[in-house]
């Protein structure tokens, strides 16, 4: 007996749904990420006004001062939708937690300096109230903007802000055999040290911007990029040649998170900067006004953090940010 | 395809993993005949054909190790020249 076997094609009638369609032709089977992220927002028909904003609709173009043709013009280069976001962060909290574990049953701590352990309370603790407000932040992101694909980054984006934030947490109890010790005078130090105030006085009026674009640039481009590779990066370095590599090993979420962080903001401002002259002098003029209060307001921290050169260091850091998102078309 | 004795080709499975390399083969190799089959891509080209790391990981939006090409791979004819960067077939 034989058995013939012929192959049949069968295609599809169609390969992607009709938003998508529109948007990137029918010759191509939709992504995943399209398929999550492009026009799952409503558009029209929204009936009332909420109550607490009478000005605008629910979801309107008009709460932030740029103007896009096209809302979905930004797509984020990570492609992430719910699947790969999980999936993505479940392995790195994996490694994660297999370092503080190790560092535990290690008794990693013991061996770090007493100054070094200092500086971190000093300097690393406190930042998770700065993660604090940046979760605040990108969750009034996500609340006020305009698309799918904003919302999703923003709130990636809050929840990521949100482990980190419990990443330093359980750095700070670490340090001090479970005890809240750190914690406290973190907080107290936050709220009442000279060094941190410029810092809370400038993330506060963050808080209450109305524009959420303005927010974005403020939280997302402007302090990010000056904390992250000042503190976590620079910072971390210096405590690894003073004898606290542990530390290093605790915060690599962080190094690592920043690294692929930078690449959507990246092409966020290339985009927006791109769509129109307004927009690029209203992104320079946030970005002008937001890194001159803020690396003030960091001063007083980066001359703890690194003591004479601290100035120079975030000088230096400055003069990175600018001269990326210059890369992108925002230039000051 | 004249010269039916260069050509090398690629053959992956027809699936959502492997749509990005497909991609990353069509942009890299401009002159490379792609053929969809039930279940499977077939990529041939005279002479050469390129698989670009960098290429795969911008549609992919990750990074990307090319050894994972194997996962997806139902046959090819060439000689192989692969490392951390690239995947490229042709006939020496």
């Amino acid at each position: 007996m034989s058995i013939e076997i012929s192959a049949k094609s069968i295609t599809p009638v169609r390969l992607a749904y009709g938003n998508l369609e529109r948007r990137f032709g029918d010759k191509k089977p939709a992504s995943r990420y399209q398929e999550a992220v492009y026009d799952i927002q409503p558009t029209t028909n929204f009936q009332y006004r909420p109550l607490w904003d009478k000005n605008h609709d629910i979801y309107d173009v008009s709460k932030t001062a740029i103007v896009m043709e096209d809302w979905y013009s930004f797509a984020d280069p990570r492609q992430y939708y719910y699947g790969s976001y999980t999936i993505a962060r479940a392995k790195q909290q994996e490694v994660a937690e297999h370092n503080f574990a190790f560092v535990d049953k290690r008794d990693l701590f013991d061996a770090v300096p007493e100054a070094v352990k200092q500086a971190v309370r000093n300097i690393l603790i406190p930042l998770r109230h700065v993660e604090w407000a940046a979760n605040m932040n990108n969750c009034q992101i996500t609340d006020e903007c305009y698309g799918s694909n904003f919302s999703s980054v923003g709130m990636f984006n809050a929840m990521d802000r949100l482990g980190m934030a419990q990443y330093v947490t359980r750095i700070g109890l670490l340090l001090d055999g479970n005890e809240e010790a750190t914690l406290d005078a973190a907080k107290q130090a936050w709220m009442e040290a000279p060094q941190w105030q410029g810092l809370r006085h400038a993330i506060e009026d963050m808080f209450v911007l109305d524009d959420w674009f303005e927010l974005m640039v403020a939280q997302n481009f402007v302090l990010d990029g000056l904390i992250f590779p000042l503190l976590y990066d620079r910072f971390e370095k210096k405590l690894t040649q003073e004898g606290g590599s542990t530390i290093a090993m605790l915060t690599e979420f962080m190094d690592d998170w920043y690294k692929e962080t930078v690449r959507w903001t990246n092409a966020l401002a290339k985009v927006t900067a791109k769509e129109s002259a307004e927009n690029q002098a209203l992104l320079s003029g946030w970005v002008a006004k937001w890194t001159d209060r803020l690396s003030v307001a960091l001063e007083p921290i980066a001359i703890e953090a690194f003591g004479d050169d601290g100035a120079n260091e975030l000088v230096e850091v400055k003069a990175e940010l600018l001269d990326r998102l210059a890369k992108q078309g925002v230039t000051v | 395809m004249s010269n039916k004795k260069n050509t090398v080709f690629l053959i992956l499975q027809d699936n959502e993993d492997a749509r990005p390399i497909i991609e990353a083969v069509e942009q890299d190799n401009p002159d490379a005949n792609i053929q969809y089959q039930p279940g499977m891509v077939r990529m041939e080209a005279a002479g050469r054909l390129l698989v670009n790391r960098v290429t795969v990981e911008e549609n992919l939006g990750r990074e990307w190790d090319v050894q994972e090409l194997h996962l997806n791979l139902i046959s090819l004819a060439g000689n192989i020249d692969e490392d951390e960067d690239k995947f490229e077939i042709s006939w020496h």
